[in-house]
């Protein structure tokens, strides 16, 4: 196998870990750091240098090299964390970013940004630890403080007492060669301390004293050699590690509750990795490989049960693995009460299997927080052909609904009962596939704290960000598109919204401006909010520079109409123009980019307390609550959150206006007037405009009346694009598939107007041009 | 009989013999690499689009894919266009798209050696010789070979979005 079919894999992995590293980055206190969240950034810089030196990204290597070193001195405490120094830190994430993109593509990495970023950590290093980094060794053994407990003075290493969460390891190197050991064991210098190294090439010992586990160690250096080349054993032959560096206990939960037993697989995941877990309430059974002892566990776990729930076991090598029967037999005593439970128990698994899955689990050394994740990589493509067939199944469904129905009840109570649970589960069906594409909040929610905290630096704002529900999901191909708009939004809320923290003073707030993002489920609708605690909106600031820039305004307006005007093209009510925004494009854009995703924007403003911009979004672009009409034998179809209502039209409500321009009056509102039919050619559609239904919609903040045959009902319909196998059709956004199998299409309003007056003008040049040419109408066969 | 080699298309597959489904349009026989075809069924329920040209009939729902129905008699200028149970839509695969194509009926599968397929003359005015890998000779029957991919993304056919718009 040709190792570029990996680099896919890396790019990958790379690419969370630097998400992760950013994540601690952020999250990180720079007066108390938290040496755990320190070891998680090292780690995701120390992968991705592992991963980059094995695929030759030179650049992307050394960047990670030189801020690896950085962090661990970071870590040993020799360098103390300043936000200016988290900042150069981010810099370089973002900067390893673009490296990475820049392979992906196939390119080479900008050396002059690269140059930068080096000669930036560089003098980072040199100004706050007074040594070069261009040496690969770190540090000077000699300097490297408290946590280390100077291995060199102890004779017998083998005794030697280590520090707390420290063990021993003896690293054993089979078959490498010398310079694959040389870089192997620079990498464990950096795990830990060599205390000793002996042997050749055959076998190569390595006596490391570290606070890393096996694995850890494992998924390091595989980049670097086969796993059957590496071996590492912990180094005292105590019974408390066995082969593989840490003890494989059971732990086994009797009668515990769900929420409980959750707290405690928790607990546990903090103590090892949880390598299986298997059982129901009365028995559940937790196999974990730990360096923490028995008793440990059950003086941390008596918190939350009482001791006699609770049963630990030891795995030892003594035990007889391999033979099953009697493996299955020994947890099967261990129940108390015989539940008959017939899942395959972990330990009835040879030990070598399991330890050897446990190390495919686990490429790579992962933040404690994240977790577990039980997740699996589809490609999008996928899911969407499983929507489709589900799309499929539920026509299907309905269209056999449709038969049974006119069935008889009684002679069929069978069928119709068969049915109706047909309907159920595909329904259920329906809804569990639609929620695989539905990804948290969070993955747009995460980057915020970024934005914010560069945004805030650059106007010199102290803001807090708060975020809720961050759970709340969305359909992806939405969050994707939603971030740019929010992003935003967000900025213009730190430039605009909130003041300058003398003003803030000033008028009786906290110094600390603070930005809440919320998304919230209100219907079909998601409500994604940016609320500040700021000034508010200047209404007549805002009347003024509308005036200005000749928008037709006037003092009698609504609050809320004078906020929609901050969207208008070319606005901006900013003093001046700053970095982060006030140019005045970018509302406008917003504003188009939520439409096209089927939203809208409300502003809500109190002065002096603070503004809230609302943005409401469907759920999913996949499926569309839809109101059918009809016009003429044709169906169509309009998307519900456009529709505001329908009216019978009086004639005397309907104007004419030049020619054959139609308004109809509602509610003091003279609204253009579109006949679909007219736009659309459908023939035997009702003409007699008192015959017709007005339908009031609304499009891009304009309203039309379209006038339709009649009302069919509200439904929800599956959404298909027309430019799949066809083209853009003028006035129609999408096609669906309606309950008994027909196609209908979806209207585009907006594009239904223009196509309107598109054929009004074609009409109006024919007539002057050629006044006896009538409008081609094509023969429609039936 | 000779053998003409100067159509590159031909002498690309010349060790090959070829399948085509047969196809007739009013009197006319037609036929179609059958490597495009994917699928033949009766002609029902389409939906019409609004301004589209005649010849394109509207779409339809082809197991949960929209795709768009294309006349090719009102394309071909044919008189006696009708609807009825001999009415045949070939659903065929054009480059990553599906399009159906209805057609008066389909007769039968044909095996042609490359001698059997004769260069077409120039001389179409409805159908551009471009739009014609051949004509297929096959005893008294003479089987207008059409190049279905091109015709179908042609710019004239209105199936596809062009750059010019």
């Amino acid at each position: 196998m040709d190792i570029t079919d990996f680099y896919d894999t890396f790019f990958e992995e790379a690419e969370e870990l630097l998400a992760d590293m950013e994540r601690h980055l952020l999250e990180l206190d720079v007066d108390d750091p938290d040496a755990e969240q320190l070891n998680a950034i090292f780690r995701a810089a120390h992968s991705i240098k592992g991963g980059a030196g094995t695929f030759g990204f030179d650049v992307l290597q050394q960047t990670t090299h030189l801020l690896e070193n950085l962090l661990d001195h970071t870590r040993q405490g020799e360098l103390t964390l300043r936000r200016d120094i988290v900042d150069t830190f981010l810099e370089t994430k973002d900067m390893l970013h673009d490296q990475m993109d820049a392979y992906r593509n196939g390119e080479e990495p900008d050396q002059e940004a690269f140059a930068r970023i080096c000669e930036t950590l560089k003098r980072l290093a040199l100004e706050e630890i007074g040594q070069s980094l261009d040496g690969g060794e770190p540090a000077p053994k000699a300097a490297e403080p408290a946590p280390e407990p100077a291995p060199e003075t102890q004779p017998t290493p083998a005794e030697a007492p280590i520090a707390e969460g420290e063990s021993r390891l003896t690293v054993s190197l089979l078959n490498v060669g010398d310079e694959n050991r040389a870089l192997l064991i620079e990498e464990l210098e950096q795990l830990g301390t060599v205390e000793a190294q002996s042997g050749d090439a055959a076998c190569y010992r390595v006596t490391l004293s570290t606070s890393v586990g096996a694995e850890d160690i494992e998924a390091v250096m595989c980049f670097i050699v086969e796993p059957d080349q590496l071996k590492v054993e912990a180094a005292e032959p105590s019974a408390a590690a066995p082969a593989d560096g840490s003890s494989r206990l059971t732990v086994s939960l009797l009668n515990v509750g769900d929420k409980d037993r959750a707290l405690l697989i928790e607990e546990l995941e903090q103590l090892g990795s949880v390598e299986a877990q298997s059982g129901d309430e009365a028995c559940y059974r937790v196999t974990l490989s730990t360096s923490v002892g028995a008793e440990d566990i059950e003086a941390v776990m008596g918190f939350i049960v009482e001791p006699d729930q609770l049963k630990i076991e030891r795995e030892t090598e003594s035990a007889p693995a391999p033979t099953a029967p009697a493996a299955s037999e020994t947890p099967a005593a261990a129940e108390p009460e015989g539940s008959g439970q017939d899942a395959p128990l972990p330990a009835a698994k040879p030990k070598a299997e399991k330890a050897k899955a446990a190390k495919a689990d686990k490429p790579k050394p992962k933040a404690k927080s994240g977790g577990e994740s039980s997740s699996i990589r589809v490609s999008v493509e996928k899911v969407d052909q499983i929507i489709n067939l589900v799309g499929e199944l539920i026509i299907t469904q309905s269209m056999l609904d449709q038969t049974v129905s006119e069935l008889d009840n009684v002679n069929h109570s069978g069928l119709h009962n068969g049915m109706n649970l047909l309907q159920r589960n595909a329904r259920d069906l329906q809804e569990a596939v639609m929620s695989v594409r539905m990804i948290p909040m969070d993955f747009v929610f995460s980057r915020f704290p970024r934005v914010v905290r560069e945004t805030a630096g650059k106007l010199g704002k102290d803001i807090e960000l708060v975020t809720e529900g961050a759970a709340t999901e969305l359909d992806k191909s939405l969050t994707e598109r939603i971030i740019d708009p929010l992003t935003h939004l967000v900025r213009n809320s730190l430039d605009h919204g909130i003041e300058a923290p003398d003003a803030r003073e000033a008028a009786g707030k906290p110094r600390t401006g603070k930005l809440t993002l919320s998304a919230k489920h209100q219907g079909g609708n998601i409500l994604i909010e940016v609320i500040d605690d700021g000034g508010g909106l200047n209404r007549e600031k805002i009347l003024a520079k509308a005036r200005e820039s000749e928008l037709n305004v006037s003092d009698s307006m609504s609050d809320d109409e004078v906020w929609q005007l901050i969207f208008a093209p070319g606005f901006s009510t900013a003093q001046e123009v700053s970095d982060v925004s006030g140019r005045g494009v970018g509302m406008d854009v917003v504003k188009r980019n939520i439409q096209g995703m089927g939203g809208n924007v409300q502003i809500m403003s109190t002065p002096g307390e603070g503004t809230t911009i609302r943005i409401v979004l469907p759920l999913t672009l996949a499926i569309l609550d839809g109101m059918s009409i009809k016009v003429g034998a044709e169906v169509f179809i309009l998307p519900l959150s456009a529709v505001l209502e329908s009216l019978q039209p009086s004639p005397d409500d309907l104007y004419a206006m030049a020619g054959d321009d139609v308004v109809l009056k509602v509610r003091d509102e003279y609204l253009p007037v579109v006949p679909v039919h007219e736009a659309l050619d459908v023939t035997g559609a009702r003409t007699e405009l008192a015959e017709t239904i007005a339908v009031i919609v609304q499009g891009e903040g304009r309203r039309y009346a379209l006038l339709v045959d009649e009302l069919v009902g509200q439904q929800q319909v599956v959404v298909k694009n027309l430019e799949t196998n066809y083209r853009k059709v003028p006035g129609v956004s999408a096609a669906t598939i309606l309950g008994d199998g027909s196609v209908a299409l979806i209207l585009d309003i907006t594009d239904l107007h223009r196509l309107n007056r598109a054929k009004k003008e074609a009409r109006r040049d024919s007539r002057t041009t050629a006044p006896t040419t009538p409008n081609p109408k094509e023969v429609e066969p039936s | 009989m000779t053998i003409e080699t100067t159509d590159a298309a031909l002498a690309a597959t010349e060790a090959q013999n070829r399948e085509f489904l047969v196809f007739s349009l009013g009197d006319e026989e037609y036929a179609i690499d059958i490597l495009k075809v994917q699928e033949i069924r009766g002609y029902e329920n389409v939906t019409r689009i609004a301004n589209a040209p005649e010849f394109i009939k509207g779409v339809t729902n082809l197991r949960g894919v929209i795709v768009p129905i294309v006349d090719l008699r009102i394309k071909f200028h044919l008189e006696n266009v009708e609807y009825g149970g001999q009415t045949v839509v070939i659903v065929l695969n054009v480059g990553e798209r599906i399009v159906g194509i209805v057609v008066d009926g389909v007769s039968d599968v044909m095996t042609l050696t490359p001698e059997q397929i004769k260069p077409a003359p120039e001389f179409g005015v409805t159908l551009s010789s471009d739009f014609l890998s051949g004509l297929g000779s096959l005893e008294d029957r003479m089987l207008v070979l059409v190049d279905i991919d091109k015709l179908l993304t042609s710019q004239e056919m209105a199936l596809v979005d062009s750059v010019s718009e």
